[in-house]
C-alpha cells in the first residue's frame, strides 16, 4: 500500500503549480529598476594574439553606457580553480591565469574580449559590431595527443607545455598491475572516445548585478546550482568583496546538470559593472553563446586493458586516458578525470589490481568540467565496454562473466582507494533479467529480422559515488573547498517550519521531498513545512547541488537540525507536562508522556517556545531554531544494472531504441515518483550521448555544433518508454536516512548498454564489429557494417 | 516605434514597440507575462510556444507587429476560471511531467494544440507532435504519459512514474 505522505510517498510536487501556470521566478524574469544590458563581444578565432581592441567608435554609439575590455580587469583577480591535482611524480598541476575578459591572447572561440553596457540589449549589440579587433591568428591546438608533443603550439605561453597534469593512480599498484598483465591468460584491450557534450539545461545562463552605493552591498542574481559557492569564489578570489557585503540569489533555475555549478566570467562582470556603471547590469545568454561559453563535458580518449586468468576472473585493469581541459581550468575541472573517475574504475568487480593514468591537456576549446555523472560515466563506459568485449572474445555470456566477478561482500575496499559500504549487484541483475524479459529476446530478434532489421541486446552494470566527502579527505586530495552541507530549521510560534537548506533545487523537487522528511520526523502535515533555498541572505551557508549529493548530504544536515529541534521541543514539552524529559515521546505531531494519556500538541510546544510564560527559562532559551552542518564520512555508492534493446536498419545504419530497462539500488527512497523521474532524465541524456549528441570542432578550433540545428538534442520521438525499478535497496550505512542519491545514475549507466546492444546487433548479422565510437549516428553505424 | 494591440488571455493589451520586437519579447518584457520562456535562438526548443488565433506558434519566430489584432493565449491564461489547474496542467502534475519547469509552458501549450487537433493521440502521435519541443529533464516519458492521460486515455499500463 503506497503511503500518502512522509518518507516513501509519491507526494505530488508543490513546485509544479507555479511552473504549470507560468508564475515561476527564473533569473531572466527578474528585472531591476534602471537596469542596463551587457553584450559580450566574443572571440571568433580559437587562438590568437590580441593586439588591440579599439572601442572609440562603439563608445559613441546611441545608448552606450560604458565599454569594458581586459585592461579594466587588470587589477581584479582571475577566475579561480577549486581543485589542485598533484601528478604522479609529485608535481603540482599547471594552473593558467583565467581573466574575466581576454588580455594578451584569445584562447577559444567564444572567449569574451569586450563587454558593452548599454541602455538596451539591441544598442549593446549594435555597438559591439563597431568595436575594432586586431588579432593575429595563431595555430590552434585542438587534438589532445597533438597538443602534448614536443614543440606543439602552447595555449598558455607562460606554462611549460599544454600538459596540465600527468596523474597516476594508484601509483603503488603500477608495477604489480603490469606484472599481472604479463601473467594473464587473456588480455582484452579497447581504444575509445568519450565524446564531448554540452549540458544544455533548457534555461540559458543569466546574471543580473546590482550595487547599493548607500550600503556598499552587492547583489548578484544568477542561474547557479550553488549560490554560496559563487559568493565565496567571486567575492574572495575575483572581486575582493567580503561575504557580508555580497548577496547571491539563484531563484528558480531551469536545469543545471553540472554546468551551472561553476563560477563564470559573466557573473563577475555583471557584479563588477553594476558598481562601475552605478546601475544594475543584466546579461542573458543566447543559446549560441551557451554553446561557446557554458563549460562542456566528457571528452576523454582512452585505452583500457583488462587481464583475466584461465578461469575468467579479472586479475588486473590498466587505463591510459587523455582528458580535455579546454583552454582554461573551469572551477572543478581537474577533479573530474581524476578523483571522480579513477576511484570508480573497480566498478562492480573484485579486480584486485588497477592502475589509472590520466593526462589532462589544454586545448583551444571551451573549458571542460563536470556534466551529469562527471568522470563516472567515463569510467563506467570504458569498463563496461571492455568487459563486454572480453566476454565476446572468450565466448562466454556477458552477464555470466559479470556475475562471476561481482563484489559480493561489503564493506569492500577497492584497489582505487574507496570503500563501498553496501550493495547487492546480483539482486539488481536478477531484477534486470526479469524486467528485460531476456528469455523472450530471441523471438523478438527473429521478428525484427523478419522485417529486415537487426536486433541487439546490451547489458551493463554501473557503480557511482555520490556526495563527495569527507572534507578532510578531499582537502588532502586537492579540493579547495569543504564538502559538507548546512541546514537551518526555524520553527514559528504557530508550529509551521521553514527549512533553509544549502542544497539547491533546479528540477529535483527538493521543496517537496525535503518537506516529506521533516513531516515524517515530526508527524505533521507536509503543508506546514516550507523549504527555502537559493539565497545567501536567507540561507546561512551551503555547498549546493551537484554529484547527486542533495538528499545524502543536504538531507542529512536537515535531519540533524530537525533532531536538534525535536530534542529542544521535548525539553519544553516535559516542562509543560511536568514529566521527565526521558519519558517524552513524539508521535503524529504530539508529545506524550510514555505510558500515560497526557499529551501536548506540537503547536502548543512551539507557541510556548515563543511565548514563554510557562517555560523553564532558567534551563533553556526561548525560541526554536537550530542549525546543523553535516560532513559525511564517506561517499554513497548507488549501483545497478541496465539493459537496452535496439533495432538497426542495415540499409541506413539508423539505430532505434526498442526497450530500455534500469534496475537501480539507491538505498532508501524518499519520493519514488521523483526518483523515477530523475532516472528517466538521466537515461535520456545517456542515450543522447550514445546515439545523437556530439560537440564538434574543426581542426582550426571552430565550433561546428553551436546551435540546436547542429547539436542533436534527444527529442520525444528518439526515445522509448523506460522500464525503471528501484526495489532493490541496500541502505547507506553512514547517513541518517540510508539514502544514496539518484540524480546521475541514468546518465552513467546507459551509454554502454546502448553501444553493447548495437555491437550485438551487428555481430548477429555476422559483422566483425567490436566497437563504434559515440555518437552512434547512422553514418558511423553504416560505415562500421561495410 | 509602432503601436500594437492584441488580445492576450482574453484581455486587451497594447504597447509602443520597436519594429524588430519579437512576440516573445513583447509578452515577456512589455506585458510582463514571463511564463513564456526563451530557450534557444533558432526556433528549435519550443519553450516560447503560444497560441495565436488558436494556432500553435513559436513566439520567438513572430514579430509582435504581426500579431497586431490577434487573439494570443499564453500559459498564464490556461488555468480554470477558479484558478485550479486545467486538465492538461493537472495531468502534468499527476504524472510528474515536469522537473525544472522551463520547457513546461511550451509543452503545455503544445499539448493543448495537439489535443485540439487529435482528441485521442497514440504514444507515437504524441512523440511525433512534440518534435518541436525540447525537454532536457524528463526524458519525455512522463510528458507523453501526461498528455495521453489528459486526453482521457487509461495510462495505467505505461510504466509507473
Amino acid at each position: 500500500m503506497p503511503k500518502d505522505g512522509g518518507i516513501g510517498a509519491s507526494s505530488k510536487r508543490r513546485e509544479d503549480v507555479r511552473f504549470l501556470t507560468g508564475v515561476g521566478n527564473y533569473t531572466d524574469d527578474i528585472n531591476a529598476h534602471g537596469q542596463a544590458h551587457v553584450f559580450f563581444l566574443r572571440s571568433d578565432v580559437a587562438h590568437g594574439k590580441l593586439n588591440a581592441v579599439d572601442t572609440t567608435t562603439a563608445a559613441a554609439m546611441p545608448g552606450v553606457v560604458q565599454i569594458f575590455t581586459g585592461a579594466d580587469f587588470e587589477a581584479v583577480g582571475g577566475m579561480p580553480c577549486g581543485w589542485q591535482v598533484t601528478g604522479k611524480n609529485g608535481e603540482v598541476m599547471q594552473e593558467p591565469k583565467h581573466p574575466v575578459l581576454a588580455s594578451e591572447k584569445v584562447r577559444h572561440v567564444g572567449e569574451p574580449i569586450a563587454a558593452v553596457v548599454a541602455d538596451t540589449l539591441e544598442q549593446a549589440r549594435d555597438a559591439a559590431e563597431a568595436i575594432l579587433l586586431d588579432i593575429t591568428e595563431l595555430p590552434a591546438v585542438i587534438d589532445m595527443k597533438a597538443a602534448v608533443v614536443a614543440n606543439a603550439p602552447k595555449v598558455h605561453d607562460d606554462l611549460a607545455n599544454n600538459l596540465c597534469y600527468d596523474w597516476g593512480f594508484v601509483e603503488e599498484n603500477k608495477a604489480a598491475t603490469d606484472k599481472a598483465f604479463l601473467d594473464a591468460a587473456h588480455v582484452t584491450s579497447l581504444e575509445l572516445v568519450n565524446n564531448r557534450l554540452v549540458a544544455n539545461p533548457m534555461e540559458p545562463r543569466v546574471a543580473l548585478g546590482e550595487y547599493s552605493q548607500g550600503t556598499d552591498e552587492h547583489t548578484l542574481y544568477t542561474t547557479s546550482q550553488n549560490p554560496h559557492v559563487i559568493r565565496l569564489l567571486m567575492g574572495a578570489f575575483v572581486l575582493g568583496i567580503p561575504e557580508h557585503k555580497l548577496r547571491v540569489v539563484s531563484p528558480d533555475v531551469g536545469g543545471g546538470f553540472g554546468t551551472k555549478i561553476f563560477h563564470y566570467q559573466e557573473e563577475a562582470f555583471c557584479t563588477f559593472a553594476a558598481k562601475a556603471c552605478k546601475r544594475p547590469v543584466k546579461w542573458t545568454s543566447s543559446r549560441t553563446e551557451a554553446f561557446m561559453s557554458d563549460a562542456h563535458g566528457r571528452d576523454h580518449v582512452t585505452k583500457i586493458e583488462l587481464a583475466l586468468d584461465a578461469d575468467n576472473n579479472f586479475t588486473a585493469l590498466r587505463t591510459d586516458t587523455y582528458a580535455n581541459m579546454g583552454a582554461y581550468l573551469s572551477t572543478f575541472a581537474p577533479s573530474v578525470p581524476t578523483w571522480l573517475h579513477g576511484t570508480l574504475m573497480a566498478g562492480n568487480y573484485k579486480t584486485p589490481l588497477i592502475y589509472v593514468n590520466v593526462k589532462a591537456v589544454f586545448t583551444n576549446t571551451v573549458p571542460v568540467d563536470a556534466y551529469r555523472g562527471a568522470g563516472r560515466p567515463e569510467a563506467t563506459f570504458q569498463l563496461e565496454r571492455v568487459v563486454d568485449k572480453a566476454a565476446r572474445e572468450l565466448g562466454v555470456d556477458p552477464i555470466a562473466l559479470r556475475r562471476q566477478n561481482f563484489i559480493t561482500e561489503f564493506p569492500y575496499a577497492t584497489p582505487v582507494a574507496v570503500e563501498y559500504d553496501t550493495g547487492d549487484y546480483h539482486a539488481t541483475m536478477d531484477k534486470l533479467e526479469e524486467m528485460g524479459d531476456f528469455s523472450g529476446f530471441e523471438a523478438r530478434r527473429k521478428a525484427s529480422e523478419a522485417s529486415g532489421k537487426l536486433r541487439g541486446l546490451g547489458v551493463n552494470c554501473y557503480i557511482e559515488a555520490c556526495g563527495i566527502a569527507p572534507s578532510n579527505l578531499v582537502g588532502q586530495l586537492g579540493a579547495r573547498a569543504g564538502l559538507y552541507e548546512s541546514a537551518t530549521v526555524r520553527v514559528n510560534a504557530t508550529g509551521g517550519l521553514v527549512v533553509m537548506t544549502g542544497s539547491h533545487s533546479h528540477g529535483q523537487g527538493h521543496e517537496t521531498a525535503f518537506a516529506q522528511v521533516v513531516a515524517e520526523m515530526i508527524g505533521i502535515d507536509e503543508s506546514m513545512i516550507e523549504i527555502v533555498h537559493g539565497d545567501t541572505a536567507k540561507v546561512p551557508m551551503g555547498m549546493g547541488t551537484y554529484g547527486s549529493r542533495s538528499i545524502a548530504v543536504g538531507g542529512s544536515a536537515m535531519v540533524r537540525a530537525t533532531e536538534k529541534i525535536i530534542n529542544k521541543a521535548k525539553k519544553i514539552a516535559s516542562h509543560l507536562l511536568e514529566a521527565s524529559e526521558s519519558d517524552i515521546e513524539l508521535k503524529d505531531g504530539a508529545f506524550s508522556v510514555a505510558g500515560t494519556d497526557k499529551s501536548v500538541a506540537w503547536g502548543d510546544v512551539t507557541l510556548a517556545a515563543y511565548v514563554p510564560h510557562n517555560y523553564p527559562l532558567e534551563e533553556i532559551e526561548p525560541g526554536l531554531e537550530e542549525t546543523a552542518f553535516y560532513d559525511p564520512s564517506n561517499f554513497t555508492y548507488p549501483a545497478g544494472a541496465y539493459c537496452c534493446e535496439v533495432e538497426v536498419d542495415p540499409e541506413t545504419g539508423k539505430v532505434s531504441i526498442e526497450r530500455f530497462a534500469a534496475a537501480d539500488d539507491f538505498g532508501n527512497i524518499i519520493n519514488p515518483m521523483i526518483v523515477t523521474g530523475q532516472v528517466h532524465g538521466g537515461l535520456a541524456q545517456g542515450i543522447g550521448q550514445a546515439l545523437l549528441e556530439n560537440c564538434a570542432y574543426d581542426e582550426n578550433g571552430q565550433l561546428l555544433s553551436a546551435s540546436y540545428m547542429d547539436y542533436a538534442m534527444p527529442r520525444a520521438d528518439d526515445l522509448p518508454m523506460f522500464s525503471v525499478d528501484h526495489s532493490c535497496q541496500t541502505p547507506c550505512t553512514h547517513n541518517p536516512l540510508g539514502v544514496k542519491g539518484c540524480g546521475e545514475a541514468g546518465a552513467i549507466g546507459s551509454p554502454p548498454a546502448v553501444v553493447n546492444a548495437v555491437v550485438d546487433a551487428l555481430r548477429s548479422a555476422g559483422k566483425d564489429v567490436t566497437h563504434i565510437d559515440m555518437p552512434l549516428s547512422p553514418d558511423r553505424v553504416w560505415a562500421a557494417m561495410q | 516605434m509602432a503601436q500594437v494591440s492584441m488580445t492576450v488571455n482574453g484581455k486587451s493589451a497594447s504597447g509602443e514597440i520597436d519594429g524588430r520586437t519579437l512576440l516573445s519579447s513583447f509578452l515577456r518584457d512589455d506585458l510582463k507575462l514571463t511564463g513564456t520562456h526563451v530557450g534557444c535562438d533558432t526556433s528549435q526548443c519550443g519553450a516560447c510556444l503560444v497560441h495565436v488565433d488558436g494556432v500553435a506558434v513559436k513566439s520567438c519566430t513572430m514579430l509582435a507587429a504581426e500579431a497586431d489584432g490577434a487573439e494570443v493565449d499564453t500559459i498564464e491564461g490556461q488555468a480554470n476560471a477558479d484558478g485550479s489547474l486545467n486538465v492538461i496542467q493537472q495531468a502534468f502534475q499527476d504524472h510528474h511531467g515536469l522537473q525544472c519547469g522551463f520547457c513546461t509552458p511550451g509543452m503545455v501549450m503544445s499539448a493543448a494544440a495537439l489535443l485540439k487537433e487529435n482528441a485521442n493521440p497514440s504514444e507515437s502521435e504524441v512523440r511525433s507532435y512534440l518534435e518541436g519541443n525540447i525537454c532536457r529533464c524528463t526524458g519525455y516519458h512522463n510528458i507523453v504519459k501526461a498528455i495521453m492521460a489528459a486526453s482521457g486515455q487509461d495510462v495505467s499500463s505505461i510504466a509507473a512514474e
